[in-house]
Parts: structure tokens; C-alpha cells; sequence
């Protein structure tokens, strides 16, 4: 009931062709997953002082008509953070200077129908409703450029097929994460997190699964750690495909019904639901094809 | 022999199927070769003659699904459900295989080179199944009938309320499912483990497998005896 | 009329009973006006009202997965009193054997309780008079209750239990305190309870030395340097102010907070408290959880639910509602025999069918616990009925049903793709009627409505 797609290039030579070599891979879950699609590029990293958010206007009156000039204008008068943006239809990514916190708390303010996709300084962040084809064509995936990516086509389980309800989910600050499956215990998850502040968007069983680890990671556990609080407190199936700013982090419920397959060779790493999303990667005949084991943490650092 | 072939990149696998449910006597002689597979689905199912197949690459779920007398290799990986409910005849893949490998077979073999994912052989209902590495957890769940020979080691829960299957093991168990016990060696295992070794062109000495079976402690309810459940 | 008509034989109208003053009403008029003292009964109220039967579980379908059995291992590991206790109690099985005191009950059945709940990993708890050594020797984890009357209450009984409970109040009777009729206070029993024997013995309704919860505090912390802060406090409230008590509970420094439905039992109090105090049991569960999710203390401070508590269906839903564990009394009882046509005895079956009807009552009806004159042998002190119940085949039968329970919750909860029982969570349930999704504050099937909540 959902497609899940993950690509690290181990050579900075290739990082021009992440798009291109994504967009086969994502359009190959489709049949797992009609409903919508989403995509999680890490690219070249912004100085420390700046950071970008990924916006979405799809839940605006004006949609893919969204007066994103005028927003970045109020912006900069507001909070003179030297905002641009970079739009594509119903989405934009806005670099601006300074901390992520106030300008998040302008986005909400002005505009609460705004939906704010992720927050970082390497990661940028496309999810719609729609065929994976048409949301790649929509942000035009092929010319994306990166170290590493996660991707996601979504067939919905439990809640509701909307926007902000597909994969990827982020937390904090260039984390996000896409999953397959579904968790017993969601509710009581985000029933545990709520109290420490920590606000939810949706209903969604993997945004419980996102803001758990993230949390995790802010209270400086590393990745595997976290991962292996994961595996306590989250009930359910999974694959979990998470990235970070250096890293591609993979594990499978103990149970392993939901599938995963990897494929590496010299120059990348390649995972997606199912084989034929990989087939059509260069060299994948004599790559290492195998299989992630349950209850194993996989970390391929770029 | 009448050599035929199938490129999946250019081809729907409906196409092939078709073809592969012809009649006995259209597809008397004739090999099968399918290319470019790139791990589709469902390739090869539902065979019901005696014909040769090779699958020349990675197939995905549901391989050779519901064979019967078909003779069909996979010289890749296949995915979840190889062999699902074969009925008979023979699957042999080159590569590893998957979950829920030979799941539900009644008959036939079923040999795979490398390892096996999970619940490989779950719910067998009398097919054969060997296994060159090692098999994932839950392997033999609830195995009704049959024989899992397994080369390599055998994760958590191998053989879990299992029935009347029986299971060889060569190398390590990480863990044995509930009512499944290691039992000695019979002059009939050692018999079969010679048989079903060779016709998987592997030369292990049969003393060297471990059998398993069920104690047949769950076939009943009782509540005195503080059963699993 | 004219003369040709028939003699009037409307039946009907001529035998038409009262909603009002039916039947029982007016057997209990007369009672009254016979006796002028208040019926006192046994086990808890018997009116239908809305209870666990009311949910049902949404278990697993295309979105939601469910577990295979055997080595798709769902635990049921259940860990009470981790707050401030150095010694938390670990149980195998998150129901346990609530307080029933030795004199409402026998010794055999004390004895007969503690193999059970040992062979099940789970605790049992004294009641209102005191630590038998027969309990103690077979219970491998017994909660000892501080009652308002204290009796038999002392130090050397602390020291042996494994954990203590402070009561308040009990669900059948929240503000009134225990009673035993004169019948069952034999030797033993007045020993116990420090009472001239054959009297009818009324228990205290408040504590004597603290009253209100900032004493609370205090008496806890006794409680806490008389054991070294090694064992667990549990409080326990019958169910009417929920929410603030549980709050009040967790403020005074309990560990655990048991609350015990108006559905809870008694050996023998008063019958208009039994029916006409205290709120259901399930209307109590949720309050209990708001308070504790209110207070951030869910999971720091454990939950018990009693009241009512009969089948693992019920387990299950009270764990999915926010309890960590539940206490059964009457389940357990019946377990043994309560209620039963026969006893078994000497390897034989008895029919206790005369002794019933000499009650005045049949099996599957009776409540006549204070009579002390238990058909079965299970709330009696008489020397020879006690013999009715032997420790062992009581033993045997608890456990079974115990463990028939435990099954069913785990059937239950693997079906809901749980791991773990303690993963049940109220968006597993859905109710069947209003009063039921208002009180447990989840959706009328086939709605998105919870009565209050949204709409």
C-alpha cells in the first residue's frame, strides 16, 4: 500500500543526475502507490547562517496561483531576512538569513493555509496528491540535483488521501522520513509526545513514527540509538526509510512483512519497495542486490 | 528443441502467461526464455504443462506462482511468494529468494542457490524446498506436509507450530518455533537429505543435517499442560 | 351495562404491574416495614448499565495488520509502581486478584487464591481483615491493604507484603466501610480483628488518622520510611469523582491508583449503596486516564480498573481504554464455585442445590455472601461449609479461568496487530451505544461521534 524509493550517490561527479536517475525509480511504485507521491532531496548545503523552507500552497484558494512575490516582499519588510524564493506552481523553496523559527511563525501567520514541508539547510521537500508521474513532472524531479534523496507513492491506509498526509514527513530540522506499513499504536505515541510540546499536523501513523525519532535525535541520542528506541516503542509493520543531512538510514520490523530491496555498486546506493524500481540504474546487473534483514539498522553515510 | 523468446521490456508478462497456458502439446519441446524481467511480477504463473523456462534476470513476486509440471529457473533473485502453491514440477533460482519462498506448496521441488527471506516454506502442504544459505525467521510456520532442506542456518522461530513438514538443518537455528524439536537422524532422512541434495547438484554429507520435527504437543488443547499460544 | 354483555375479564387492565412500585419495589417495602433495618446483600449491583459489552474492538482488516500467534509474541509483562518504589511489582499477566478479606472469604479460599495467582505470575491482595499466614505462604506477590478500620493491620505484615495498598473506598459501597454479620465472626476471625466474637462487625468509613489528601501525603510517606521506600503504594478510590481523585492520588505520591467501578463487589454491605453509589465502571476508566494525561503521569503512575471485570473481552477493553492492569473479586469468586449447582468435594460432585434453596435462593441468583452460609464453601466460615472448597482444585480453577482470560486478551490484542497488550489504545474501540461512546469517549460505530467530544 506504499512505494518507498531511496538513492545516495557516493560520487559528487554523479550528484547532477540524482533527478534523472530518481524519477524511474519513483515512477516504478506507482501501482503500490496511485494516491500521491513525495520527495526528500538533500542538496548543496546553505552556510550556517541562512537556512530554507519548503513551502506548499496546494490547500491555499489560490493554489498553484499562489502570490508567492507578495509573500516573499511581506517577508522581507517584516523580518528583513533577505528572503528569495524559488517556486514551482504550488510549491516554493525560500532561503533567507537567520534562524528558521520566526520566519515559520510569520509563514502561520500570515497565511495558516500555507503548509510548511520541511526545514533545513539541505534538505528541500515536494509532496501532492496525484499519479508519481504527474507530481514528478509537476516539480520537475528529473533536473534535481543532490548527494541523496528519499521518495515516497502512497496508497492511503487510515487517514484521509491529502497533501499534507503524504510521505515525506520532516521534523525539526533536515529530517524526514517515508514508511511502509502500518503502526498498531500511533495514538499512543503521539499521546506521549504531545506532552512535551511537541505539536502534530495530522492523524497520521508515520508522522507519529517522525516526530518520535527526530525527538530522539534532539534529546542527542545518534541515529542508531534512536532507531533502537524505534523499535521499542513503535508497534506495527514497517519499513522505514529516514534521511538526514550526511545519511540514508533503513530498518524493518521484526515481523519483515513489508518488502525492501538494495542494490549498491561503487557509485551509489539504491533502495527502493521492490526490484523493478532499481532495474533500470546503471550497472545494476553486477550490483549487490540483497535484501535488509528485521530489526537491522542500515546507515549509508554520503 | 523449439527455443522461444519473451523480452518483458517490449512485452506485457500477460503476453507471456498466455503463451505459457497453451496446450500440452503446443508447448511439447519448446524452451521459454524471458529477458529483461527487471523484477516484474507475476512471471510464469499458472503453468499447467511440462515446459522449460528461463528467466534470464531479477523476477519479482509470485514467480512460477502456482506451478504444475512446468520446469522453470530463475537466474537472478526472486522476490516475495517464488513457487507460491506449486502443485508440481520444478523452480530452481540462482540467485536468493524472498519472502514466503515455496509458500503453501502441495508438490514439486523448489531449489534456491542462496538464501531465503522469511517464513520460507510457511504453510507447505507437501512440496520440497532446498535451500543452498540460509533461511530467514518463521521459516516452516505452520508447515503441513513436505520437506525443507536447509544448507546454511535457520533464524528465529524455525519450524513454529509446525505439523507434519519436516525440516533439515545444517548449520545453526537461531531459535525453534513452538511444539518443533531436533530429533535424531533416521535411515529415511538420511535417504531423502541424499535425494533432494542431489537433485539440487549439492554434495553435503547428509549426517551433517539436523532434523526437525513436531512434537505434536499443540496438536490438542490443554489446559493442564501450560501449552504456547 | 346491558344484561346480555359478559362479566367484565379485561386481564390486562386487572393485573397491570407498576414501572414505578413493581415487584421488587414493593418486596422491599414490606421487607422494610417487617424488619426496619436496610437489606444487606453480597457481590455488587446487578442492574444492567452500560459496561464493557457496550465496545467492541475495530481488530484487523486491509489497514491494519494482525499477528500470527505462537512466536509473534504478544507480551503481557506488566510493570506496576515504578514511580518511587526501589522494588516495582512485575507481573505476567496484567490481571490480578483484587482485595477480599479473610472472614468475608474462607482460608482454604485465600490459599486456594495465592497458588492461582503464583502459578500466574500475579499478585493477590488481603481485604478488610488482615494477612493470613495461608495467603502469605502461597501468594509469591500480595499487595497488603491499610483499610479505615485497621484491622489486624501491623508492621510485620508490611514488612512481609510486596506491596501496600491504601483504601479509600471500594466500589460497591465508595464511603461506607466493610461489614461482617455476626455469623462469620468466629474465633479466628475475632482474633484477627481484635473483636468480641459473634458480633456484627461494622468498619470505620474514614481513616483514623488522616483525613483528605495533603494527610494523605504524609501517611504515604510513613508507609514509605516504614519500608525503606522499597514498596510500591497503591491508593485505592471507589469510582464517583474520578477525575479529581485520581489527580488528588498522584499528587498525595501514589505510585499506582486503583479505581473500582459501582459494578465492584462486597461480602456484605447495604443494599442501597451497592445500587445507588458510585458511577460504572466504565465511565470511570476514562476519567481516571484524562486525570493521569492531565497530569503528564501516564506511564509513570500505573492504572488498575476493577468493578465488573469478567471476561478477557473486558480486560482488554479496560487495557485499551488507559488501564495498566485490572483487579477481578466476583470473576474470581465464581471461579472457585460462587453461584455453581455443585461443589466438588473428596473427589466427588456434590449438588448444592438444597442448600441454596434453604437460603431462599437458587444458583445463578444468589447473593447471600453475609449469610456466611455459602452453599459452595467459598464465603463461609463454617467449619464444615469451608470444607466444600479444597485449596488445590480451587487453585486449579482460578487458574484456568485466570488464564482463559489472559488468552483472550492476547487473541484480542494480536488481532488489533499489537505486540504488546499494553499497545491497546482507545482508537481500537468503537461503542455500540450512546452512553457508552460518551462515557468511554470513543465514536458510535459506524460514526466519527463521541458524544461531548465532537458534537
Amino acid at each position: 500500500m506504499c512505494g518507498i524509493v531511496g538513492l545516495l550517490l557516493k560520487k559528487p561527479a554523479l550528484y547532477s543526475q540524482l533527478g534523472e536517475l530518481m524519477v524511474p525509480m519513483l515512477i516504478g511504485m506507482t501501482e503500490r502507490g496511485p494516491d500521491s507521491a513525495g520527495m526528500a532531496v538533500f542538496g548543496e548545503s546553505l552556510p550556517e547562517g541562512q537556512r530554507k523552507i519548503s513551502l506548499y500552497s496546494g490547500l491555499t484558494e489560490a493554489g498553484a496561483a499562489y502570490d508567492w512575490v507578495g509573500l516573499v516582499d511581506a517577508m522581507n519588510a517584516a523580518l528583513k531576512v533577505k528572503a528569495q524564493a524559488v517556486v514551482k506552481g504550488n510549491h516554493a523553496v525560500v532561503t533567507f538569513e537567520g534562524p528558521a523559527e520566526p520566519v515559520k511563525a510569520f509563514v502561520n501567520t500570515i497565511d495558516p493555509k500555507l503548509h510548511i514541508l520541511s526545514t533545513g539547510r539541505r534538505i528541500d521537500l515536494y509532496k501532492d496528491i496525484g499519479l508519481p508521474a504527474d507530481v514528478a513532472n509537476r516539480y520537475a524531479f528529473g533536473s534535481l540535483t543532490g548527494s541523496h534523496l528519499v521518495g515516497h507513492t502512497r496508497m492511503a491506509t487510515e487517514s484521509a488521501v491529502t497533501p499534507d498526509r503524504a510521505h515525506p514527513f520532516t521534523a525539526g530540522e533536515d529530517f524526514c522520513l517515508v514508511h511502509n506499513g502500518s503502526l498498531s499504536n500511533p495514538n499512543g505515541v503521539r499521546r506521549m509526545l504531545e506532552p512535551r510540546g511537541i505539536k502534530f499536523e495530522t492523524d497520521n501513523d508515520t508522522e507519529a513514527a517522525c516526530r518520535f525519532l527526530e525527538w530522539r535525535l534532539r534529546e542527542g541520542d545518534d541515529l542508531p540509538a534512536a532507531l533502537q528506541k524505534g523499535f521499542e516503542a513503535l508497534d506495527g509493520f514497517f519499513t522505514f526509510l529516514m534521511g538526514t543531512p550526511t545519511e540514508l538510514a533503513l530498518i524493518r520490523d521484526p515481523f519483515a512483512c513489508k518488502p525492501a530491496v538494495v542494490a549498491e555498486t561503487d557509485d551509489y546506493v539504491a533502495i527502493a519497495s521492490e526490484f523493478r524500481s532499481l532495474a533500470h540504474l546503471p550497472d545494476v546487473k553486477h550490483a549487490k542486490v540483497f535484501e535488509p534483514a528485521p530489526e537491522e539498522m542500515y546507515v549509508w553515510k554520503i | 528443441m523449439e527455443n522461444l523468446t519473451f523480452d518483458l521490456s517490449h512485452q506485457p508478462v500477460r503476453a507471456l502467461n498466455q503463451h505459457l497456458h497453451s496446450a500440452a502439446d503446443v508447448l511439447a519441446g519448446q524452451h521459454i526464455e524471458v529477458i529483461n524481467p527487471d523484477g516484474a511480477h507475476n512471471i510464469a504463473v499458472g503453468i499447467n504443462a511440462p515446459v522449460t523456462v528461463t528467466i534470464k534476470g531479477h523476477a519479482g513476486y509470485y514467480a512460477a506462482g502456482m506451478n504444475k509440471f512446468a520446469d522453470v529457473t530463475i537466474e537472478g533473485s526472486a522476490s516475495t511468494g517464488v513457487a507460491e502453491n506449486m502443485m508440481s514440477g520444478k523452480v530452481h533460482v540462482k540467485g536468493f529468494a524472498s519472502n514466503g519462498a515455496g509458500a503453501s506448496a502441495h508438490g514439486g521441488l523448489l531449489i534456491i542457490d542462496g538464501d531465503a527471506g522469511l517464513r520460507c516454506g510457511i504453510s507447505l502442504k507437501g512440496g520440497d524446498i532446498v535451500v543452498g544459505g540460509s533461511v530467514g525467521s518463521f521459516s516452516g510456520f505452520m508447515a503441513q506436509a513436505g520437506r525443507m532442506v536447509i544448507c546454511g542456518n535457520a533464524g528465529d522461530a524455525l519450524g513454529d507450530s509446525l505439523y507434519e513438514a519436516v525440516i533439515y538443518v545444517r548449520g545453526d537455528i537461531k531459535s525453534l518455533g513452538a511444539d518443533a524439536q531436533i530429533e535424531p537422524l533416521t535411515e529415511t532422512d538420511t535417504a531423502a537429505l541424499a535425494d533432494l541434495l542431489s537433485k539440487a547438484g549439492l554434495s553435503h554429507n547428509p549426517t551433517e543435517f539436523k532434523r526437525v520435527a513436531s512434537a505434536r504437543t499443540l496438536y490438542h488443547w490443554n489446559a493442564d499442560a501450560d501449552q504456547d499460544y | 351495562m346491558s344484561q346480555t354483555e359478559h362479566p367484565i375479564t379485561f386481564k390486562r387492565l386487572q393485573l397491570e404491574e407498576s414501572a414505578s412500585f413493581d415487584r421488587s419495589t414493593l418486596d422491599y417495602i414490606h421487607r422494610a416495614s417487617s424488619t426496619g433495618l436496610y437489606e444487606i446483600r453480597g457481590l455488587g449491583a446487578k442492574r444492567k448499565l452500560p459496561h464493557f459489552d457496550d465496545l467492541v474492538f475495530l481488530t484487523a482488516s486491509l489497514s491494519r495488520y494482525p499477528l500470527e500467534g505462537y512466536r509473534e509474541k504478544c507480551s503481557t509483562k506488566t510493570v506496576l509502581g515504578t514511580r518511587f518504589a526501589k522494588k516495582p511489582i512485575v507481573l505476567d499477566t496484567p490481571i490480578t486478584v483484587a482485595g477480599m478479606s479473610f472472614g468475608a472469604l474462607s482460608a482454604n479460599v485465600k490459599e486456594a487464591l495465592g497458588k492461582a495467582a503464583t502459578a500466574m505470575g500475579t499478585s493477590t491482595t488481603t481485604g478488610d481483615g488482615g494477612m493470613t499466614s495461608e495467603e502469605r505462604l502461597s501468594s509469591k506477590t500480595l499487595v497488603y491493604q491499610c483499610l479505615p478500620s485497621r484491622y489486624g493491620f501491623n508492621p510485620d505484615d508490611v514488612r512481609r507484603a510486596d506491596a501496600i495498598e491504601v483504601v479509600l473506598g471500594q466500589g460497591a459501597k465508595p464511603g461506607g466501610g466493610g461489614m461482617l454479620l455476626g455469623q462469620k465472626v468466629n474465633p479466628r476471625v475475632a482474633q484477627m480483628r481484635t473483636l468480641p466474637q459473634g458480633v456484627d462487625q461494622r468498619s470505620a468509613s474514614r481513616h483514623p488518622d488522616w483525613t483528605g489528601p495533603d494527610d494523605l501525603t504524609i501517611k504515604i510517606q510513613e508507609l514509605r520510611e516504614l519500608t525503606d521506600w522499597e514498596k510500591p503504594i497503591y491508593v485505592k478510590v471507589g469510582a464517583t469523582r474520578v477525575f479529581n481523585d485520581v489527580k488528588l492520588a498522584v499528587h498525595a505520591g501514589a505510585d499506582v491508583v486503583v479505581v473500582d467501578g459501582m459494578q465492584g463487589g462486597t461480602a456484605a454491605t447495604q443494599t442501597c449503596f451497592i445500587e445507588h453509589a458510585g458511577i460504572p465502571t466504565l465511565a470511570a476508566v476514562r476519567q481516571a486516564v484524562a486525570a493521569l494525561q492531565d497530569l503528564d503521569m501516564v506511564g509513570k503512575v500505573q492504572l488498575i480498573v476493577s468493578g465488573g471485570i469478567r471476561t478477557g473481552a473486558d480486560v482488554a477493553k479496560a487495557l485499551a481504554l488507559g488501564a495498566d492492569a485490572v483487579a477481578i473479586g466476583q470473576g474470581v469468586l465464581m471461579a472457585l464455585g460462587c453461584n455453581r449447582d455443585t461443589y466438588q468435594q473428596a473427589g466427588q460432585s456434590h449438588s448444592a442445590e438444597a442448600d441454596y434453596a434453604a437460603l431462599g435462593t437458587k444458583a445463578g441468583y444468589c447473593h447471600h455472601c453475609h449469610t456466611g452460609k455459602c452453599p459452595v464453601g467459598v464465603t463461609t466460615q463454617d467449619a464444615i461449609l469451608e470444607q466444600r472448597l479444597e485449596p488445590d482444585m480451587g487453585a486449579k480453577h482460578v487458574k484456568n479461568y485466570l488464564k482463559t482470560l489472559t488468552m483472550e486478551l492476547t487473541t484480542l490484542a494480536r488481532a488489533c496487530g499489537k505486540q504488546d497488550v499494553h499497545h491497546l489504545e482507545p482508537e481500537d474501540l468503537v461503542a455500540l451505544t450512546v452512553e457508552a461512546a460518551a462515557m468511554a469517549r470513543v465514536p458510535l460505530a459506524g460514526t466519527n461521534w463521541i458524544p461531548g467530544q465532537n458534537g
